[in-house]
């Protein structure tokens, strides 16, 4: 089984194994520029996007042109919006999916409507909440929030519905009144799965920034990506695309690295995969 | 403290249209400080029995008392340990067992450091203080939850199978320990079981119950001399005793199964006919 103490220590043959992909990608994609395979305009090659990307960041070149230096602002726009969108809506759905799960009660009032809003992709949203909300952030957060909270409601509530009876009885029967078996027996048990709910919330709130700021506002890597469309930038597109790809997995990541600071007894009894 | 007294209990489950009748008219006095096992075939009750005690289940009719008390819900005067160890997946051995001293209802039990302590040290499990359940032993898991269980001093421990999944060989370690900590400390103790031997082994009284009713059948007084030892399990006495309590298991479980005896036998004899083919191919 892998644990963290192998993973300080990676062989060679493991840094290969990392590499493969994402190498033989590049090389094919750069082949394929070189030779005339596609045109440069079209799929400009690595090599050109490097250079563009850079001048994004930094504005040093002028690459980028009309973008130049441009990056940091669109990043954090897209980042802020994720992580405001992201909150609310993670939030509300941890309560919302706790509550489902702990009450049938509120699992009658509650369910069938969340169930049917839920089939409703939020991408429909768009239209009603940009007259709702007008131009701006309110749209985009209120999309971002609304994707968020059905993976977070709904593992909530799997979370405490998969929690052992044996443990809840044992604890009543210790003596645990209301507010104990919910702290103490809960909100641990379900926590597993609350953080994986989380995470699907996290991956969503990324492919939701995207949609609302091609709409909604005129920042923001997703206003980028398309600015860069209308003006024929495949290059500068690319440069977002991959932008929006990294920061969605250094975001994807630190929901794990909180899993793992809070987890450290889910991972014995799974299969964790071969070395 | 710890003497229960269950009187003309009946407990009807509705499961769908048809009612079923786990227990009928059930009378059972257990003593202060007395040992007494439940054995019997699968469906016979006794672990309805026990959950009644426990107060997990309510009567349909009759009453169950316990120290001069009706039984009203769980509690920690009546610490149950369940087959399925419960164990908190996410706190150490050390935190399990301090659980029920940290919860509000057991504050006047005393500080838990000294009781965790003493009860990691009675259980051989103070190496293993800073292991998740996960990281245990099925034996040693068990250990920890009767461990947990006892912190909180119940005047009354309730036994649900609590070996039943564990192997033969740890099972009679386990059975030498209870008794150990029993012998050290006497509580009134109700442990069900479907193991004879195990319930007569354990028991001051064995209480055999048959099914479809669940009612008791016989209670046998197991006069063996204490502390039990596991070399008695060959003498006279004890094989006695086995014998007689596996007779009354037995017609009563065959008793369900009465029109499948002659299919039972005349499927004998194509299987030894199988065999015979079989080792007539190896040779």
């Amino acid at each position: 089984m892998r644990s963290r103490n192998d993973r300080a220590s990676t062989r060679p043959a493991e840094v290969l194994q990392y590499l493969v992909l994402p190498a033989a990608v590049l090389v094919l994609w750069q082949v394929a520029s070189d030779v005339g395979f596609v045109r440069r305009n079209i799929l400009p090659p690595p090599s050109e996007v490097v250079l563009v990307w850079y001048d994004l960041i930094t504005g040093s070149t002028d690459a980028a042109a009309r973008y130049s230096g441009s990056w940091l602002g669109h990043a954090w726009a897209s980042t802020w919006r994720v992580f405001a969108g992201f909150a609310w809506g993670a939030t509300l759905g941890i309560v919302a999916g706790l509550l489902i799960g702990l009450s049938r009660a509120v699992e009658r009032m509650l369910d069938p409507t969340l169930q049917v809003l839920r089939n409703i992709p939020v991408t429909a949203w768009v239209p009603l909440s940009l007259v709702f909300f007008g131009i701006g952030n309110a749209p985009a957060i209120f999309l971002i929030g609304l994707g968020a909270f059905f993976p977070a409601a709904i593992n909530a509530t799997h979370g405490v519905r998969q929690i052992n009876i044996t443990l809840y009885k044992a604890a009543r029967m210790m003596g645990a009144d209301e507010r104990e078996l919910l702290r103490r027996v809960i909100l641990p048990g379900a926590l597993p799965s609350i953080l994986t709910g989380l995470r699907l919330s996290m991956g969503i709130a990324w492919v939701l920034v995207v949609v609302a700021e091609i709409l909604a506002v005129r920042r923001g890597l997703g206003y980028l990506l398309n600015d860069a469309y209308l003006f024929y930038r495949n290059d500068v597109v690319i440069a977002a695309m991959l932008s929006i790809g990294l920061l969605g997995f250094v975001s994807d990541r630190l929901v794990v690295l909180v899993r793992r600071a809070l987890l450290t007894w889910n991972e014995k009894e799974t299969f964790g995969g071969e070395h | 403290m710890g003497s229960i007294s269950v009187s003309a209990v009946s407990k009807r489950f509705e499961t769908g249209d048809v009612d079923v009748t786990a227990l009928d008219a059930v009378d059972m006095q257990v003593r202060d400080q007395e040992f007494v096992t439940l054995v019997g075939a699968s469906g016979c009750g006794k672990s309805t029995l026990l959950n009644l005690i426990a107060g997990f289940e309510t009567p349909s009719s009759g009453q169950v008392v316990v120290d001069g008390a009706p039984v009203r819900g769980p509690g920690p005067d009546r610490g149950v340990v369940f087959q399925q160890t419960a164990l908190f997946p996410w706190l150490t051995v050390e935190q399990n067992i301090a659980f029920g001293l940290s919860l509000r209802a057991n504050r006047d039990k005393g500080e838990a450091t000294p009781i965790v302590e003493r009860l990691l040290e009675r259980t051989g499990l103070a190496a293993f203080r800073k292991r998740r359940p996960a990281e245990l032993s099925g034996g040693m898991r068990q250990r920890a939850a009767i461990a947990s269980v006892l912190a909180i001093d119940p005047s009354t421990l309730l036994m649900d199978e609590p070996f039943g999944a564990l192997d033969a060989l740890t099972r009679s370690i386990m059975q030498d320990f209870l008794l150990e900590l029993w012998e050290a400390r006497r509580k009134t103790v109700v442990l069900v079981t479907h193991d004879i031997d195990e319930a007569i082994y354990l028991a001051d009284r064995t209480i055999v119950m048959t099914a479809h009713p669940g009612r008791i059948s016989e209670v046998i007084e197991v006069d063996l001399p204490r502390p039990r030892r596991y070399e008695m399990r060959s003498t006279a006495a004890f094989i006695r005793l086995r014998d007689h309590v596996t007779q009354i298991v037995r017609a009563e479980a065959m008793k369900g199964t009465a029109p499948l005896d002659a299919t039972a036998a005349s499927s004998a004899m194509p299987d030894s006919a199988m065999t015979a083919t079989m080792n007539a191919h190896t040779k």
